[in-house]
Parts: C-alpha cells; sequence; structure tokens
C-alpha cells in the first residue's frame, strides 16, 4: 500500500494532470478553483513544465489550446463566472480538434453569485455553453480520489478524441480535504495522440485513415506545415463554404464521441439490483445520497443509486434500462433543476422523475433526499 | 471579391512575379481575397522578404492571425499558420512560444483586432516581454463586416458606425504597446516596402516581444467613406506625410499633427518570458539534484 497523504480535491486534481503527462497550465485567480492555478505555479516547473497567469479567463484557455497545438498536454481552470468567458475558445478547440482539458469547480451563480458557495449549476453550460451544435466530453469526480484519477482519464479521453474534455468538479469536492493514495505510477494508463512524426509534405491534416477515430495530430514545429482554423473547414485544414463538407465534418466531430460511447460513458449503479426507487446524483452530491440510500433502506424502501462519472454524453442506456424496473428516480442536484431535464427526456415516462435541489449555497443533506425517496403520493 | 477557383496555372512562374510567391506562399489558395488596392498584401509580402532575408525556415516559423481582414494572411503563407479568434491570437501565440521557445511566432493583426477585442492581450503580452512578433495591419477600419470605425480611426472621420463622424480620439498601437512594455516597438506603412522590412526583421531579431504597426490602406471602405482616393492616391498621402522617427523630434506637435511618423520609436533589452522561465526550470532541477 502506497503512501496515504491528506489532500484537497483542487490539488489532487494537479497532481492527476501531471501525472497524466501535463505541461502547460494556463490561468487565471478565481474562487473556488485558485489552487488548482497556486498548485500548478509551484509543481510544473520542478517536473519541467510550463504555469503562466495569464491576463484573463479567455487568454488563458487561448494559451492552452497554444500550448496543445505545439504537442504539449494543457490544462485550464476556472469556475462559473469564467467558465462563461472560456466558452468562445472551447468551441475553438471542439471544431479544430485540439486536445484540451477545462476544469470547472462549480460555485453558485448566476453571474458572480456567491463564490464560496457549493452548487451545480453549470452541467447544462457544459453540454451547451459554446455557440453552435459541438460534441463534448465532461467528467464529475466525487471523491479526492477521483479527482486525481478521473483527471488522467479526462487527458486520456481527450488526447484519444481530439476533443477538449471539461472536469467537471464542484466547490464541495474542490475544498474536501480527505485521504489520497496515490497509485503506482506503472498502474497509471496514459494515452497520448496520435501523432504524425515526421513530415509528409502531401498529406491532409484532417485525413483519416482506415480505422483512425480521429486525424493524427502534427504539433507544430515538427516539419509538418498546415493550417488551423475555426472556420469549417475540409480535409485540407482549409476553410471550405461547401454544404457537403460542412455537414461531412460536423458529423464526423459528432459521431467520434457518439459512436464510442461504451469506451467514453461510465456510470455507478448502488444497490440497483432489487431497487424501486433510485437516487440519480453525481459529484459532490453522492455522499449525501448514500447515507439517504442506507436510511431509506432501514425504513424499508428499496433504494438504489444512479451514478453518472460521464456526465456528457449522459449514460443514457443505462438510465433507460434501470428506469423500467424502477417506480421512481429522485434527481438531486445542486441547482434548480438541470439534470432532471435529460433524465425526464430519458425516461420517458417509464417511471416517475421527481427533484429535490438547493440554489442557496448550502448542501443538500441525506434528509432532504431521503425525504423525496420515501414520499409516497 | 475574387473566387477561388482552384486554378493555380495563373499562377505560372513569371519574370514580374515575386519569388516568395513560390517559396512561402501557398499558390492554390491565391489569390487573396482582399479588395484590389487593399494594402494588406504588401505587409504580408514585407513579413515574407524579412522571413526570407533572415533565413529562418519555414518548419520552425509560427504565424498566428486573429479574426478579420488581416487574419487571412496566415491562410495564404506556408508555414505552421493558426487562424484563431478575434482578438486572441496574441494569447495563442503566448501558448506556443511558451509550449516551445524555439519556434519563431509572428502574430499578424488587424487594428480592431489588436486594439480593441484583443487590447488586453496586447499590453499583457508586451509587458511580460515574450518573445512573439506582432505585425498590425492597421487599415483604421473593420473592413471584413463592412467599414465600421475601430479604435485607430482618426478624430472626425467616418465610418458605418459613426454616420456623423467619429468621436473617439484614436489609438497610438506601437506606442500603446511601448507604454505597456513591449521591448520594441515600431511604425511602417504600406508604402515604405524597404523600411518596414527591415522593421520587421529587427522586431522578430528582437528577443523579446516585438510590434511593427504598420499603415495599410483600406480603399473600399475607410478611403470611399473619406474621400480619400484610390488605393494609389491613399499610397501616395503615405508618401508625401511619413516622417521619420528623427525628423519627427526635430518638429513642434502642431506641425506633426496629421504626419505619419515611421521607423524605430523604441528598442530596449530586458529578459524575455520563455527564457526566464526555462531558466528557472534549470535552476529547481539543480537544486533538487543537489539535495539528493
Amino acid at each position: 500500500m502506497g503512501k496515504v497523504v491528506l489532500m484537497q480535491g483542487n490539488e489532487a486534481c494537479v497532481e492527476g494532470a501531471i501525472a497524466a503527462g501535463m505541461r502547460l497550465f494556463a490561468g487565471y485567480p478565481i474562487t473556488p478553483s485558485t489552487e488548482i492555478a497556486e498548485r500548478c505555479a509551484v509543481r510544473l516547473p520542478q517536473e519541467g513544465g510550463k504555469f503562466i497567469q495569464m491576463e484573463d479567463e479567455l487568454a488563458s484557455i487561448a494559451c492552452a489550446i497554444g500550448g496543445s497545438v505545439a504537442g504539449v498536454k494543457s490544462m485550464t481552470a476556472t469556475s462559473g463566472p469564467g467558465f462563461s468567458l472560456k466558452q468562445e475558445n472551447l468551441g475553438y478547440a471542439c471544431l479544430a480538434e485540439i486536445p484540451l482539458v477545462v476544469v470547472d469547480v462549480q460555485r453558485m451563480g448566476p453571474s458572480t453569485g456567491m463564490p464560496t458557495s457549493p452548487s451545480q449549476g453549470d452541467v447544462m453550460m457544459a453540454r451547451w455553453g459554446t455557440h453552435g451544435d459541438h460534441p463534448i466530453i465532461a467528467i464529475s469526480p466525487s471523491t479526492v480520489k477521483e479527482a486525481y484519477g478521473l483527471t488522467i482519464r479526462a487527458f486520456n479521453l481527450s488526447e484519444k478524441y481530439r476533443t477538449p474534455v471539461i472536469f467537471l468538479m464542484d466547490e464541495i469536492i474542490g475544498h474536501l480535504r480527505e485521504g489520497m493514495e496515490f497509485p503506482d505510477p506503472e498502474d497509471i494508463k496514459i494515452v497520448n495522440r496520435p501523432t504524425v512524426e515526421f513530415p509528409e509534405p502531401k498529406r491532409k491534416p484532417y485525413h483519416m485513415r482506415n480505422k483512425q477515430t480521429v486525424p493524427a495530430f502534427a504539433p507544430f514545429g515538427k516539419g509538418q506545415r498546415y493550417n488551423i482554423t475555426g472556420l469549417i473547414h475540409d480535409e485540407s485544414g482549409f476553410p471550405t463554404n461547401s454544404p457537403e463538407e460542412a455537414e461531412k465534418l460536423m458529423n464526423r466531430l459528432m459521431h467520434k464521441i457518439s459512436d464510442n460511447y461504451e469506451d467514453i460513458v461510465e456510470c455507478q449503479q448502488f444497490g440497483m439490483e432489487d431497487a424501486e426507487v433510485a437516487i440519480l446524483c453525481y459529484g459532490g452530491t453522492l455522499r449525501a445520497a448514500q447515507t439517504a440510500m442506507e436510511e431509506a433502506r432501514k425504513q424499508g424502501v428499496r433504494c438504489g443509486i444512479f451514478r453518472p462519472i460521464t456526465i456528457w454524453p449522459f449514460p443514457e442506456r443505462e438510465l433507460k434500462a434501470a428506469a423500467g424496473k424502477l417506480k421512481k428516480i429522485v434527481v438531486a442536484e445542486h441547482n434548480y433543476g438541470q439534470i432532471v431535464l435529460e433524465a425526464e427526456r430519458i425516461v420517458k415516462g417509464q417511471c416517475d422523475v421527481e427533484f429535490v435541489g438547493r440554489w442557496n449555497g448550502t448542501v443538500l443533506t441525506p434528509q432532504d433526499i431521503l425525504a423525496k425517496v420515501v414520499e409516497s403520493k | 471579391m475574387t473566387v477561388n477557383t482552384g486554378d493555380v496555372s495563373v499562377y505560372k512562374k513569371t519574370k514580374q512575379m515575386s519569388d516568395l510567391i513560390y517559396k512561402y506562399m501557398r499558390p492554390e489558395h491565391l489569390p487573396q481575397i482582399w479588395c484590389p488596392g487593399c494594402g494588406n498584401g504588401i505587409i504580408m509580402r514585407d513579413v515574407a522578404q524579412a522571413i526570407e532575408n533572415l533565413n529562418l525556415g519555414r518548419s520552425r516559423t509560427v504565424i498566428v492571425s486573429g479574426i478579420g481582414c488581416s487574419s487571412r494572411a496566415a491562410g495564404y503563407m506556408d508555414f505552421n499558420t493558426i487562424h484563431t479568434t478575434h482578438g486572441r491570437a496574441i494569447a495563442f501565440a503566448t501558448g506556443i512560444k511558451l509550449a516551445n521557445p524555439e519556434l519563431e511566432v509572428i502574430v499578424i493583426a488587424g487594428d480592431g483586432d489588436i486594439s480593441a477585442i484583443g487590447g488586453n492581450h496586447l499590453i499583457h503580452a508586451a509587458r511580460r516581454n515574450i518573445g512573439l512578433t506582432v505585425v498590425v495591419m492597421n487599415n483604421n477600419i473593420y473592413g471584413m463586416t463592412g467599414g465600421q470605425y475601430s479604435p485607430t480611426t482618426p478624430t472626425g472621420d467616418f465610418g458605418t458606425t459613426a454616420p456623423y463622424g467619429n468621436m473617439d480620439r484614436s489609438f497610438d498601437i506601437a506606442g500603446l504597446a511601448y507604454g505597456a512594455g513591449a521591448s520594441y516597438a515600431a511604425r511602417g506603412s504600406a508604402y515604405h516596402v524597404q523600411q518596414t522590412i527591415q522593421l520587421i526583421q529587427d522586431g522578430i531579431r528582437n528577443k523579446g516581444f516585438s510590434i511593427i504597426d504598420v499603415a495599410s490602406v483600406c480603399p473600399t471602405y475607410y478611403g470611399r467613406k473619406n474621400k480619400k482616393g484610390s488605393a494609389v492616391e491613399m499610397l501616395k498621402w503615405q508618401r508625401d506625410n511619413a516622417v521619420t522617427v528623427e525628423q519627427a523630434a526635430k518638429l513642434e506637435p502642431e506641425e506633426l499633427r496629421g504626419k505619419l511618423v515611421i521607423g524605430l520609436l523604441h528598442h530596449t533589452q530586458y529578459p524575455e518570458f520563455t527564457y526566464q522561465y526555462s531558466e528557472l526550470i534549470r535552476k529547481l532541477a539543480e537544486e533538487r539534484e543537489a539535495n539528493e
């Protein structure tokens, strides 16, 4: 067994990122994600990497994209107001297919809101925040240990699918301190983007060979000269106004995520084998749900938990399968009702979908959730 | 506007055509979309000539652009090129330079792009003295969107959003960057080709943040809205109204009104950001070795 250290979710995220190979971090101070920038400032130069505090949130994501374009795994981190500002270049990374991890430690909004208070109010922004249709992957950790391990997974997915991945933490996990045991480095699986090692002058930068999931990436400066743009482009990387090419690109971007559902989407189910009621929760809400589930079972209600780890794409196949056996799903989240809409869409009336939330800067208690679970109509 | 037909046969090498086109441009993406008489093509060529004179090499040179007329330059130039978002070219370029300081990173931007929506990135990159070279195609107008006034439109001049005359005072972009800490700041013009090439070359050679603010001409929008005449007349205006930095030093402010001051405005030595960061990494590694 390795050494157990007391660590905060934000700090574990940085260590996970470094283990994944992140060597460039560009950020801007914002509560409650600041510890991520602070730890990167200390740790990255020790690892031969670079930290830079940019002039604003727009610049920090742009800088991280630039780092990735030059072939270095890059990350930026923020919270709600900053996440709003990052949306512009998040779309750029989606369209230009630049691997990148964007951490959002959610706090209560809208606007400046309650800067140090927990919330899960950004889940829909994580899905739809940047303009236009686009694919996205978002992952939400529930423990400090997951803040480490799932950050590595976020980088791996980002590299494999050449897409930005949103690491959707909440203040509860970002600031939570608990025992953390680092895995043996040999047990950590690291994925690197498929790369063009040697210049191939006639290669089209967005052309895919057979069986490739994404086009191989050519880091700037390695000899393969090409063009990257945020305009709709064809395989050559140059802008096009052709409806056929536009549709082809959009379909490819969407399908590279949706066609790999099994590889990307993860969820956890507790006590669902015999459950009549399920609590659907994610991130920092899981702990209160676990206590509520135990208490409900003591009271004779067969309760289970359905927890998406990957929030986007949502584990809809699993939820659809589970819903048929349930009387009720209680969606517990720290917002005014966001994922509950997704649950209703997926469940399509197979069972009741109820909601319990918080939107006042405090946390949901097990009693809040329990009351909804045991409530009979 | 010309349409790219993909027919490159019209670019058969002739004595009149610059060798730079074959060496540094992507002929299959020409002709460029800039209007007849636009100064941007001249400035793009100045950049290519400066790269040629310094023998930078295509593969280790990166061209970063934002959005607007100027930003199209990246697509025409055969280097590592990235056409980014409006105003953010310097921020993208910062990441590229930081990730690989060996690369020569050149930003080509417009006046609205670099000093309005991207103004914050400009002043902070200058303050940081990161080794980027920024070439501004300054045409005093938002051309791509059809002639709205920009931060460099002179007071009283017209644009589609300044139908009664521009009330704002205009930015001196090179002066702004100098004030913010740029270690090299210069101004050229589309007319003064040789001087501008030299200024770009010196800017690239400078180890730190360099800006070359180049007066372009936009006969289609700025020129037409302000009755400046044809492209040739606008270039002649640059010829007749330019004064060198040395000449300007001897003139009174009143005499300088309406003049275009060209040349090297400022050059100083100050440690470059990525060099300092690499030194930090080296120092930390040495300390760790000493402690082991």
